[in-house]
């Protein structure tokens, strides 16, 4: 707990870090506070007071606060309840992905041998096939095998199962470098098993490293899902922001100048991806000792981190002028 | 590791590779519905069971699935031979290499513009480091990373059309649809500018920031104090030693993005109904056209594990540390 204390006041003092948490609590009670915060249903349609019309693509003006859309229903509530959809489908789907990737860093990095090469040559093979399309073609195969799975849950799975190489090959350089630890090495010595040890002393010491990962993944699953939602491959009874732009395009919000119908959903997108980035960041800066001395690692491995698999870890840094060498950053270590 | 090694452990990746997406695709392929001998005739046409059960024989259908049905299927997808469409009636192959010709040139331009640019700032953002540029070009990445593509896309495509007056949708005014190509390149290519400048917004950040990071890199090393004790100037020194050791990086993280490069055309050909393999991927999704669907993933998949290959070789051909023997 104090452990605790200690960090929350390292990370209340940068800048970014809580930009970006402001940016994620706001989302959160607006996906919690859903049924609170709008006096509508998100399948009510909305009716002119005087005619007694329904209001199809109302303006703004029209119907506050951001107007209605096709079909007449009340964009702001959309949105709230879409950030349900949204951000439990990027959080499940992240925990998922960093639940595999950090069981395959650990087995890898703490056995090593055959194991740990079987294990990275998967992950080389999944980094290199093209990932949208193979989750196009799975999602594709799993809806013909009719199976009643929710295509929410379908999207989880696909996203959680998929994105997790990066990952994996973070936890496993940590492990690597744990495992050669004197306390790992004496538990080894005194008879401890392996599960005992993995338990006991590797995971407590990578946990910081997962915490972090995690905030960061979620932003890639957001991302990954807002997209196949506007491929359609979304649940349209329950629309999360990507299947409302899905909506907003197929049905021609653009040629009718609805700019209240496509913005805010893709507004609502950058904003909480730009809070799990800017957290992360922050998190990861704190808690990955590998950061701090980049400069005896692998060079050729450095860009591996750079795809948009992940976020760009170099930027905070610079933003809050801090070098990675950890020149403030070390209090929590 | 010796240079050799490394060549060869990149090819057995990719073969391996390649295979994993064949395997998978074979297996999709009988996990779908999709009987061979409907896919030919077409869904609606009815036909007697006799002559149903013939042509299963005629296809090789009723041999087991494996080895026989595998090994036949490997054999027609080596020849080029991915089956027919069902949505156009049409071999899967000739449709691929109708609309292949469109998606390369809006990969090629897209990338070319991020690369050149990306690389440009982010060596400027890395000299000028914790200038108003610098801290600008971060901010630029942070935002474009976290935008999603198609979204973009479609801001894009309204203040393209609305301000500019530029084609918001396919490759080319449909009244110079089939005329040669070089009649209509003016056209062509105002149909390309709005798709390009989305995919070069979109990949530009990734592309500075990882020039940035290695040009900051690059200038802490002790051949660059030598560099400036000769008397070169900032700049020189950044041209003239940096920039070839900064730009290794660059090219693997142009390997590492080819499959998001897919994804991006996907998500960018859609929004602009660009008439190219990403949008024919999503047409195939949403009609259910699984040979479709499965060529166009198998010709995806082996294009990215190829360019991938030839991206690594490059490296090891670049990367002096990469000894050879």
């Amino acid at each position: 707990m104090r452990q605790l204390g200690t960090f929350w006041r390292a990370f209340r003092r940068n800048g970014t870090g809580m930009l970006g948490l402001f940016l994620l609590v706001v989302s959160v009670v607006l996906a919690v506070g859903a049924p609170w915060l709008s006096p509508h249903g998100p399948t009510d349609t909305m009716r002119d007071p005087v005619t007694n019309r329904v209001l199809l693509f109302a303006p703004p003006t029209v119907h506050g606060p951001l107007g209605t859309d096709d079909a007449g229903r009340d964009i702001w509530t959309l949105l709230t309840y879409g950030a349900r959809i949204s951000l439990s489908i990027g959080f499940l789907a992240g925990v998922l992905s960093i639940a595999v990737g950090s069981t395959v860093g650990i087995v890898a990095g703490y056995f090593g041998g055959w194991v740990d090469n079987a294990l990275m040559r998967v992950t080389d093979v999944l980094l290199v096939i093209p990932d949208i399309p193979l989750i196009l073609i799975l999602i594709a195969a799993f809806r013909q095998l009719d199976l009643g799975v929710s295509p929410l849950v379908l999207l989880v799975m696909v996203i959680g199962l998929l994105y997790w190489s990066s990952t994996a090959r973070l936890i496993r350089a940590q492990v690597l470098s744990l495992k050669e630890r004197q306390f790992v090495q004496r538990a080894l010595a005194v008879g401890a098993g392996h599960w005992h040890i993995i338990n006991r002393h590797i995971l407590p010491q990578v946990m910081p490293l997962i915490v972090a990962n995690t905030v960061l993944v979620m932003s890639t699953a957001i991302l990954v899902e807002s997209g196949l939602s506007f491929l359609g491959l979304g649940d349209t009874t329950q629309p999360s922001w990507g299947t409302m732009i899905n909506f907003a395009f197929s049905r021609n919000a653009v040629s009718n100048g609805a700019w209240w119908y496509y913005l805010p959903p893709g507004l609502a997108i950058v904003w909480v991806t730009l809070g799990c980035t800017l957290v992360g960041n922050v998190l990861e800066e704190m808690l990955n000792p590998r950061l701090t001395r980049h400069h005896l690692e692998g060079e050729a491995e450095l860009p591996r981190q750079a795809g948009r698999g992940t976020a760009p870890t170099e930027l905070l840094a610079a933003l809050t002028g801090r070098s990675r060498n950890g020149e403030d950053s070390g209090d929590t270590r | 590791m010796t240079r050799t090694d490394v060549i060869l452990r990149k090819f057995a990746l990719a073969a391996v590779t390649i295979a994993v997406v064949v395997l998978l695709n074979f297996i999709l392929f009988r996990v779908l519905p999709g009987d061979p001998v409907r896919a030919v005739i077409g869904r609606g046409v009815r036909i007697s069971a006799e002559t149903q059960a013939a042509l299963r024989v005629q296809f090789g259908l009723d041999k087991p699935v494996f080895p026989d049905q595998f090994i036949d299927t490997l054999g027609q997808w080596a020849q080029g031979n991915l089956g027919v469409s069902w949505s156009q009636r049409r071999p899967v192959a000739e449709v691929l290499v109708a609309k292949l010709g469109n998606t390369l040139l809006l990969i090629t331009a897209g990338q070319l513009l991020s690369i050149i640019l990306g690389v440009g700032l982010g060596l400027l953002a890395g000299w000028r480091r914790k200038t108003a540029l610098d801290v600008g070009a971060l901010t630029f990445s942070l935002i474009t990373w976290a935008t999603p593509t198609f979204w973009l896309g479609i801001i894009l495509l309204v203040a393209g059309s609305a301000w500019l007056g530029l084609p918001t949708a396919g490759s080319r005014d449909p009244g110079n649809v089939g005329k040669p190509m070089l009649e209509v390149l003016p056209d062509i290519a105002e149909h390309l500018i709005l798709p390009t400048l989305t995919f070069t917004l979109v990949y530009l950040g990734q592309y500075m920031l990882i020039m940035r990071s290695s040009v900051l890199e690059v200038l802490s090393e002790d051949y660059i104090l030598t560099a400036k004790a000769k008397g070169l100037t900032v700049w020189q020194t950044l041209t003239r030693h940096a920039l070839k050791n900064a730009l290794l990086p660059v090219v693997t993280l142009i390997a590492l993005n080819l499959g998001f490069t897919v994804a991006g055309a996907i998500y960018i050909e859609t929004v602009f109904s660009y008439d190219g393999l990403g949008r024919l991927f999503q047409e195939a999704l949403n009609r259910q056209d699984y040979p479709l669907l499965q060529g166009a993933f198998l010709l995806l998949a082996v294009a990215v594990v190829g360019s991938n290959l030839l991206a690594d070789l490059i490296y090891a051909y670049l990367d002096p540390r990469v000894k050879t023997t």
